[in-house]
């Protein structure tokens, strides 16, 4: 028998908002990080297994597809960084009202853009 | 919160702080420290990465040979499989309801995590000993 009580709105009714968002992308961007590191030790185990199958994998990661991926990865650093920043602050105190977690929300997209642009524009043009 | 003699918990289980999971907040603790530990961390393998490394074989090798950039790769990934399993779990345990499912996945991410840790940290090790 179902409950007679109110529900909460469904998550595909509810009004998307940037606290929300924002939220869900740390988790979402934690878990593919989890998924992308099994790329990172693979480059690793190559570079410890010799140079042969070195020049293999980083033929693969110089592919367009590689630098996709590459690419994505990098996104999901820097956005889990700088908002795992914006949860340190919160952790101390502040920015803990709806201006602040607005504002601070703003910065870490900021930030993410910034740091990822830097980044390729070193790689492909430093 | 409740204290004294209206309170279901025992003077002793207050003392502790330990509440239902038998772990206070070591969790939650553990995660924050993780991360601070990792943030320095991070920048330095992104700089490296972009400006250093990314060529061939010999100049990655030489480049983990420096006693610096071995001790920053191994705590990398020692400290990040170690954040990596804190926040799956956490996932699990919000997402997944059913008990066996979720003993199952949590054992899963565990010991995948682990052995990422392992085989990566030989990694490097042998690289930076060879």
């Amino acid at each position: 028998m179902a409950a007679q009580r109110p529900l909460s709105p469904h998550l595909m009714i509810y009004k998307p908002q940037l606290t929300s968002m924002m939220s869900i992308t740390h988790r979402a961007t934690g878990a593919a990080l989890a998924m992308g590191s099994l790329l990172v030790v693979w480059w690793i185990v190559a570079l410890a297994t010799g140079a042969e199958y070195y020049s293999f994998v980083q033929s693969i990661i110089s592919s367009w597809y590689g630098q996709f991926v590459l690419f994505g990865f990098t996104v999901a650093v820097f956005y889990h960084l700088s908002n795992g920043i914006r949860h340190l602050f919160w952790d101390f105190g502040y920015n803990l009202t709806i201006q602040g977690v607005h504002r601070s929300g703003y910065m870490v997209l900021v930030s993410t853009i910034v740091l990822t642009a830097a980044t390729w524009l070193t790689v492909y043009w430093g | 919160m409740k204290s004294g003699q209206d309170s279901m918990q025992s003077s002793l289980g207050k003392v502790r702080g330990l509440g239902s999971a038998r772990k206070g907040v070591s969790h939650w603790w553990l995660q924050r420290l993780t991360a601070i530990g990792m943030t320095p961390i991070i920048i330095y393998m992104v700089i490296s990465l972009v400006t250093t490394i990314g060529g061939d074989y010999e100049t990655a090798v030489s480049w983990l040979q420096s006693p610096i950039n071995a001790t920053a790769m191994l705590l990398l990934f020692g400290v990040g499989f170690y954040h990596a399993s804190l926040g799956l779990q956490v996932i699990i345990e919000d997402y997944v309801s059913n008990e066996n499912r979720r003993l199952i996945m949590m054992v899963m991410v565990k010991l995948s995590m682990t052995g990422l840790a392992a085989l990566s940290l030989f990694s490097v090790l042998s690289i930076a000993l060879a």
